[in-house]
């Protein structure tokens, strides 16, 4: 018996020069940081401030440093594709072979997706909710750090897989058969499960954490009417977490039970219906295109209010229409397979279902209209973002309608008129959000605001950018080009593809933009740094603590009246001595032993497996019996704290 | 600008794509109807998308902050008329679109057969790794990657798979459809005029889905009897032997006919699909399925 399971040296693809470079640069990247963290010394801050914190605020920094590799890793992909398709006309291959090709567009929905999009929107949530909210921590502090350590082992595997091994050649919805192993064989359709069965885990627990936290901790006053329509939002994403990652996670065990134990839930043999897999999988997929795109609508609606110089308008409304979308999700999903041959009552309501949804939607867009209706409109970077999601959002929302209409679906279905659609949405609103609260929290975050010149410049790229890729997608879709070709023969589709491709190189501008207003940025912290906790004049919460503000958030937690307001404490003795959660690090432990837990199953080796499960109990128990889980703040170092920034929080 | 572009984009992709073999070029009854669909709904929403787009810009442009002669009212956060307005606006676009889909839903259901004084021709398809496979029951011939259809005749499709999931598209005539191993989902498709159309697997099913096209050749009446005439006097047989050495995984297969075809062959092949491994124990549960 083998030690190493399927494991051997012949799964390092030492032929591929296009993998094997990737390999290489990747290596050398993880070597370089390693030597420059080793040579500064920098190994013991690291652990204490970062890897085991359980302050929301690093946890969220972390997510979105982890969203943001990943956006690189997804979009080099996503160049590949283009350039693929620019070229692999009539008898041409281009330069990508089929079985590298179908990998590419596979690692590029699943790492864009679960580990892009999602850790920038938990990211986000992490950083902005407690402080709007006025608390001092998350509800779970250490369950929230398991969370993000999670998240980023299956990150971790995913990108392993481009090493050792392979990657999925299913698309990155991996329906069976396809993904059954008489079609799919290799370890790439495990990597695939593994990688998103770990990160799910993270990913719920981060849901359970966030409803606890938002439904329990609130500063005083603040009732659920007076909560900033961010955290609605992110109360619905978090329901929506808590609700559908389970289908999705239930949906995997019993692909891997398939795969692993020749069970018969999806195969086309022994009573299976792989169409039971697909239904599930958009069961748990549609509510996740609302998980993703309702925190960036919170975005939004703060940053509108804010570069408006005016309340939201309709919060009231804005409230009910989120917490319809969280509840009609659940109702659409089997738009995503009209072709299936389901009967005309069926396929009719679930073509309307789906219209509705798009009522809340729509009612957003005029809110946000009539906020900046009798505003004062400053355009800065956030508000850029913001108003170029308004005009692009309704565009996909469109032809997300229309798509919504069964006979047009008929002909546009799986098309890159699909494609465009879905990237219209997801970069115009989910990624235009990320973007939009990247730039209008970072003061908050780090304590200086980033470079607006560089900023604009970024947004100017994405945007063109977005419209020459795109664009041209709806074109070849109309034309009848269809998803995840490696090659084809129609040579007017050629033009089209190839403006497409230059469109990516102008958001890579975009994306170099975004890179260089970083780098500018920290150079000029000192010109660029925010004395006042407020530089843009916002009215929520976390605006009235320093930037960066200090790990305790609030000294004395503000008490909110109509207006959000904090009682300034003025006097040593007006402030009490704080529990602090201690730092942890069982996230970091759980997290290495998932990885080799994964790493083991996949190439099964069921002796390392079972290790790795036992280690990660060993974890749970040692942090069950835990001594001490808090630290105190005493009273005088809040007071000295709060002395030394009077303007911040004594507004 | 951006508006403009598009506008532009979409027009220019009408004309191109009229030209081109897409959607937008309808060359049957069905995939007129989708299209038609398509514009009505496309229409019913650029009605309210194009004055949203263009009252952002205005609204954000003419409140910039350094407009002296914009009123700042910081106290405008509510109105219930406007209220009123923000939520029937979408209602009402989508009670129509809405009727749109709920309508077309039904009289464009793959399933319902084309009213017409022809009778239909019956063609069964299996998706097979990965080529296409088309057998004329009543005539009692198949071909491979090639499609050959009388014009003005419906043709009713029978479909399913031999492993892997597939989707028979054919832009010019019209709707699509999975094809699924172990089940059978119905089409029917009209062809007008004459001419050579492309048809491919709209639904990715691995290595060589890329290669998976084959051409639908829409022919008088005559030609097509013609057409089925020739290839009866042509070609290998299609049986359980010819069919397994057929669906073993190939790639950009160049087309052929067979001079004739075992009889139900394509239930063979529905059934065979549920019991590749099969075993005594899974006969009852498939029996079944098969009933349903």
């Amino acid at each position: 018996m083998n030690l190493l399971g399927k494991l051997s040296w012949d799964a390092i693809p030492l032929d591929q020069p296009i993998i094997m470079g990737a390999t290489a640069f990747m290596v050398l990247v993880i070597v370089a940081v390693l030597s420059f963290i080793t040579f500064k010394g920098y190994w013991a801050p690291l652990w204490r401030d970062w890897i085991t914190s359980v302050d929301h605020k690093r946890i969220g920094v972390m997510y979105i440093l982890l969203a943001l590799v990943m956006l690189l890793r997804g979009f080099s992909d996503a160049i590949m594709m283009r350039a693929q398709q620019a070229v692999a006309v009539g008898g041409a291959q281009g330069y990508l072979p089929p079985e590298h090709f179908d990998q590419i567009f596979s690692a590029h929905g699943t790492i864009m997706i679960f580990f892009m999009a999602m850790p920038f929107v938990i990211g986000v949530i992490n950083v902005v909710v407690p402080l709007q909210l006025g608390v001092r921590d998350v509800a779970f502090p250490t369950l929230n750090s398991v969370s993000f350590w999670l998240t980023a082992s299956g990150a971790l595997l995913i990108n392993i897989s481009l090493a050792v091994g392979e990657f999925a050649k299913t698309g990155w919805v991996a329906y069976p058969p396809l993904s059954e192993l008489q079609f799919s064989p290799g370890v790439g359709v495990d990597y695939y499960l593994w990688s998103l069965q770990i990160s799910g885990i993270g990913t719920l627990l981060s849901g359970i954490n966030f409803v606890t936290t938002i439904l329990k901790l609130r500063a005083p006053g603040m009732g659920y009417m007076r909560m900033p329509v961010f955290c609605w939002t992110a109360l619905a994403t978090s329901l929506l977490i808590v609700a559908a990652f389970p289908v999705l996670t239930a949906t995997f065990a019993m692909l891997l039970l398939d795969r692993y134990l020749g069970f018969h839930f999806f195969s086309v043999d022994g009573g299976g219906n792989a169409m039971m897999y697909v239904n599930l999988f958009w069961v748990w997929g549609h509510p996740e295109v609302y998980i993703l795109v309702l925190p960036a609508f919170g975005i939004y609606s703060e940053v509108v209010a804010t570069f408006s110089g005016k309340p939201l308008f309709g919060y009231r409304s804005m409230v009910a229409a989120t917490m319809a979308i969280c509840v009609l999700s659940f109702l659409v999903w089997l738009h995503h397979f009209f072709t299936m041959g389901g009967s005309a009552d069926v396929n009719g309501f679930f073509g309307v279902m789906t219209m509705i949804i798009a009522v809340p939607t729509g009612v957003k867009v005029f809110n946000w209209l009539f906020t900046m209706y009798g505003g004062r409109v400053r355009f800065t970077v956030p508000m850029l973002w913001s108003i170029g999601f308004m005009i692009t959002f309704v565009v996909g929302g469109m032809t997300g309608v229309l798509m919504a209409v069964p006979p047009a679906d008929f002909q546009v279905h799986n098309s890159l008129f699909l494609v465009a659609h879905f990237h219209n949405t997801i970069i115009g609103g989910v990624v235009f959000g990320l973007m939009a609260g990247y730039n209008y929290w970072f003061p908050k975050v780090f304590g200086f605001r980033l470079d607006e010149r560089w900023g604009k410049a970024s947004f100017w790229c994405w945007f063109t950018g977005f419209y020459l890729a795109f664009m041209p997608l709806y074109a070849v879709g109309l034309m009848g080009m269809t998803r995840r070709l490696q090659h084809y023969d129609n040579p007017a589709w050629q033009p089209w593809l190839m403006v497409a491709a230059l469109g990516a190189v102008v958001i890579l501008a975009g994306v170099a933009c975004q890179a260089i207003q970083l780098v500018v940025s920290v150079r000029a912290r000192r010109q660029l740094r925010d004395t006042t906790g407020n530089p843009w004049g916002g009215r929520t919460l976390e605006w009235f603590t320093p930037s960066p503000p200090p790990a305790w958030n609030f000294a004395v937690l503000p008490s909110v009246g109509r207006f959000a307001r904090r009682t300034p404490a003025k006097e040593t003795q007006d402030y009490k001595a704080i529990e602090m959660p201690n730092n942890s690090p069982i996230g970091v432990i759980t997290a290495f032993f998932a990885v080799v837990t994964g790493f083991a199953l996949i190439w099964h080796i069921w002796w390392m497996a079972g290790l790795g499960l036992l280690g990660a109990f060993v974890t749970l128990l040692a942090f069950a019996f835990r001594r001490q889980e808090e630290i105190e703040v005493p009273a005088v170092e809040l007071a000295r704290f709060d002395r030394a920034h009077p303007a911040e929080v004594m507004p | 600008m951006r508006r403009g572009l598009f506008a532009a984009l979409l027009i220019g992709a009408a004309a191109l794509a009229g030209c081109s073999e897409g959607v937008l070029d309808p060359k049957g009854p069905i995939a007129a109807a989708d299209r038609e669909i398509l514009f009505n709904s496309l229409a019913i929403m650029l009605a309210i998308v194009v004055p949203t787009i263009l009252a952002t810009i205005g609204v954000a442009y003419w409140f910039r902050s350094s407009n002296r002669y914009a009123r700042y009212r910081p106290d405008f956060t509510y109105s219930g008329r406007l209220e009123l307005l923000v939520w029937s606006i979408p209602a009402m676009t989508v009670l129509l679109v809405g009727g749109v889909a709920w309508i077309g839903a039904h009289d464009l259901d793959p399933r319902k057969p084309i009213d017409s004084n022809v009778d239909p021709v019956r063609v069964q398809v299996v998706s097979l790794d990965w080529k296409w496979l088309f057998i004329y029951p009543d005539q009692g011939i198949a071909s491979v990657n090639h499609l050959t259809v009388p014009v003005g005749t419906p043709v009713s499709f029978e479909l399913t798979s031999s492993g892997v999931m597939n989707s028979f598209f054919v832009p010019q005539l019209g709707s699509q459809i999975y094809t699924m191993a172990g089940m059978v989902t119905r089409l029917h498709l009209q062809a007008d005029h004459e001419g050579t159309y492309r048809g491919l697997s709209a639904n990715y099913s691995g290595e060589g889905f890329a290669d998976m096209r084959f051409t639908v050749d829409a022919v008088p009446p005559e030609a097509f009897a013609q057409w089925i005439d020739g290839a009866r006097g042509a070609g290998p047989m299609l049986d359980a032997g010819t069919y397994a050495a057929l669906a073993k995984p190939s790639s950009a297969v160049a087309p052929f006919t067979y001079r004739s075809v075992a009889p139900d062959l394509f239930n063979g092949i529905l059934g065979s699909a549920m019991h590749m491994h099969g075993s005594a124990g899974h006969a009852h549960s498939t029996a079944q399925r098969a009933e349903k």
